[in-house]
């Protein structure tokens, strides 16, 4: 039993090591001053990318707003839309069900892209592309799928019996949604609408479509640096656009403590 | 309670949770409808709004620059080209390799895991998934270019002189760097979906087997892989049509000739000739389709598991 115990751990320590494996160089070279090749470690540590990164002058300052912006606008959005679909989805039975569930999970596994760049012309006509809002728009192609397939699932593991309880002691269906209903749902909430988050601030070719290079945001400028020649800017650039991923990380493990896996599978894979 | 009564359910169907049941009895037909309305608006204007807006393009169909009669010349252009057929036949490659790779991967690390403790396991599954893809793409650059960590510890080791004798690995024939950054991302995905099911009813029904005499072959083919079958499946449908049609990676990661199809469509679209924009919505249009059939195996697939 011990041993086989040491094995599993074993195991556990190699899954972790091959998942840490990309984040070494990445903050190595973020405090590199000089790591010439074949040097295993930096010879020179220095902050050059910190300072440069947040020194002003550049848009840095810009684009970490425009992703806070957009993002949040879109989490607010998915979670307004979302969070009545998943009551539908998770809660009840209805006819041609399959073919709602299909339409909502479509834009997850088909690429946005193709619909994005459709649209655009569109966009043109109407005076969406190039701005903030107009890209909020299109962000709501990945990000209200996700709400609302995790909404699904946070309703549907509701029995119900809870409202029912309040129904048959006189509450109406507003005071039971209301007191019963929204605070047991919660948690898969706050979940849900990290996930939006997360999806929105990662996106990076529906912003550059849409924004047309007006409406700048983090990931276009992470792109452009590691596309160059300055691995300290690049590191320095992908840790700062981690950062969020890493705190909905933390956040979400204690919503789904317990029964992760379940609920990690309805999370999907944001990108 | 009793409103189920004074309205005689109509459709009611045989539901396997009793309290489901109830609930359909109290949702109207008119209440669904008004709770799914936004998102269905949402995704069917800019989603599938958008899909007729490129449907349409693809077809030629220009009121801007006074094209507005409708033909398939661009399919037959783009079918027949030889840059879409090289394209295609890249990105089903790096899909495939990508696929298979992750869904090894991940059956045999679930296997290898599933007694561990399942909070750590959770926490180390969880950093890919999250992780945005550009970021992961970034850190594999540098582990796998010819300057990366892997070529530094290769010339510790003595195996390199110069960073030309490294494998290239990034914009390469190949796409290594490409698939690597798809397994690191999606192994965990796959790997959550598979310890779900080892942990549930395989674990029992593996015991079962136990005591019954069957070697850790036969429990793995007759017993556990039976089980995690169908969610191996429907995870590998997710991962194929997810790499098949994502754009970052390669867009960062690829050689310029050929390049993946979702690249090969953006750079089209982004031509200075506008008479490219039929071929790069044509393009857009296979992308969607191909993706579009996976998305509804995976959703049979899952609706089957979901009564079974």
């Amino acid at each position: 039993m011990n041993v086989g115990k040491k094995r599993h751990n074993v195991w556990l320590v190699l899954a972790a090591l091959v998942v840490v494996v990309p984040f070494v160089p990445l903050v190595l070279w973020a405090f590199a001053g000089e790591w010439r090749f074949p040097e295993l470690l930096p010879t020179e540590f220095s902050l050059r990318g910190w300072e440069e990164v947040f020194s002003g002058g550049n848009r840095v300052p810009e684009a970490v707003m425009n992703s806070l912006i957009i993002g949040a606008a879109a989490t607010a959005a998915s979670v307004a839309v979302g969070l009545p679909a998943g009551m539908a989805m998770g809660g009840y039975e209805f006819r041609f069900k399959g073919a709602v569930i299909f339409l909502i999970l479509l834009p997850i596994l088909v690429p946005p892209l193709a619909s994005t760049m459709g649209i655009h012309l569109t966009f043109i006509r109407l005076g969406l592309s190039d701005t903030v809002f107009g890209v909020f728009l299109v962000h709501l192609i990945p990000t209200v799928p996700y709400t609302a397939i995790i909404l699904t699932s946070v309703f549907a593991d509701m029995t119900g019996e809870m409202e029912e309880a309040a129904r048959s002691l006189g509450a109406s269906p507003w005071q039971a949604f209301r007191h019963i209903t929204l605070p047991q749902a919660v948690p898969g909430i706050a979940v849900a609408a990290l996930f939006a988050f997360l999806v929105s601030w990662s996106q990076y070719i529906l912003t550059v479509l849409i924004g047309g290079g007006s409406v700048i945001t983090l990931p276009m400028l992470l792109f452009s640096a590691a596309s160059g020649n300055d691995p300290v800017i690049t590191s320095v650039l992908a840790i700062l656009f981690a950062l969020p991923a890493l705190v909905v990380l933390v956040v979400a493990l204690r919503f789904l403590k317990g029964d992760d896996e379940s609920g990690v599978i309805g999370l999907g894979k944001p990108s | 309670m009793f409103r189920g009564l004074r309205v005689p359910g109509k459709g009611i169907r045989p539901s396997p949770n009793p309290a489901r049941e109830r609930l359909t009895r109290v949702g109207g037909r008119l209440k669904i409808s008004l709770l799914l309305a936004p998102a269905v608006l949402v995704i069917g204007t800019l989603f599938i709004g958008g899909l007729y807006a490129a449907l349409i393009q693809s077809l030629g169909y220009f009121p801007a620059i006074g094209q507005t009669e409708m033909s398939l010349s661009a399919y037959r252009e783009v079918l027949s080209s030889g840059y879409f057929v090289d394209s295609l036949v890249l990105t089903v490659y790096v899909a495939v390799a990508s696929t298979v790779i992750s869904t090894t991967l991940a059956v045999l690390g679930a296997l290898a895991l599933r007694r561990s403790s399942g909070t750590v396991s959770a926490v180390v599954f969880q950093i890919p998934i999250t992780i945005p893809h550009l970021v992961a793409a970034v850190g594999i650059a540098l582990v796998v270019s010819q300057t990366g960590l892997g070529a530094r510890f290769a010339s510790a080791l003595g195996l390199v002189g110069e960073p030309s004798d490294f494998p290239a690995l990034l914009y390469d024939k190949y796409s290594v760097g490409i698939i690597l950054t798809y397994v690191w991302k999606e192994v965990p995905f796959v790997a959550l979906v598979v310890l779900a099911g080892l942990r549930g009813v395989a674990a029992e029904l593996e015991e079962v087997a136990q005591t019954l005499g069957a070697n850790a072959w036969q429990r793995f083919w007759h017993v556990i892989f039976p089980v995690i079958a169908p969610g191996v499946v429907a995870a590998s449908l997710i991962v194929f049509a997810f790499t098949f049609g994502a754009f970052e990676v390669p867009y960062l990661l690829g050689q310029d000739f050929p390049t993946m199809l979702p690249v090969t469509a953006y750079n089209d679209y982004r031509s200075i000739e506008l008479s490219d924009r039929p071929g790069a919505m044509a393009i857009n249009i296979i992308i969607a389709v191909i993706t579009a059939l996976f998305a509804a195996a995976y959703l049979r697939l899952s609706r089957s598991l979901g009564r079974g």
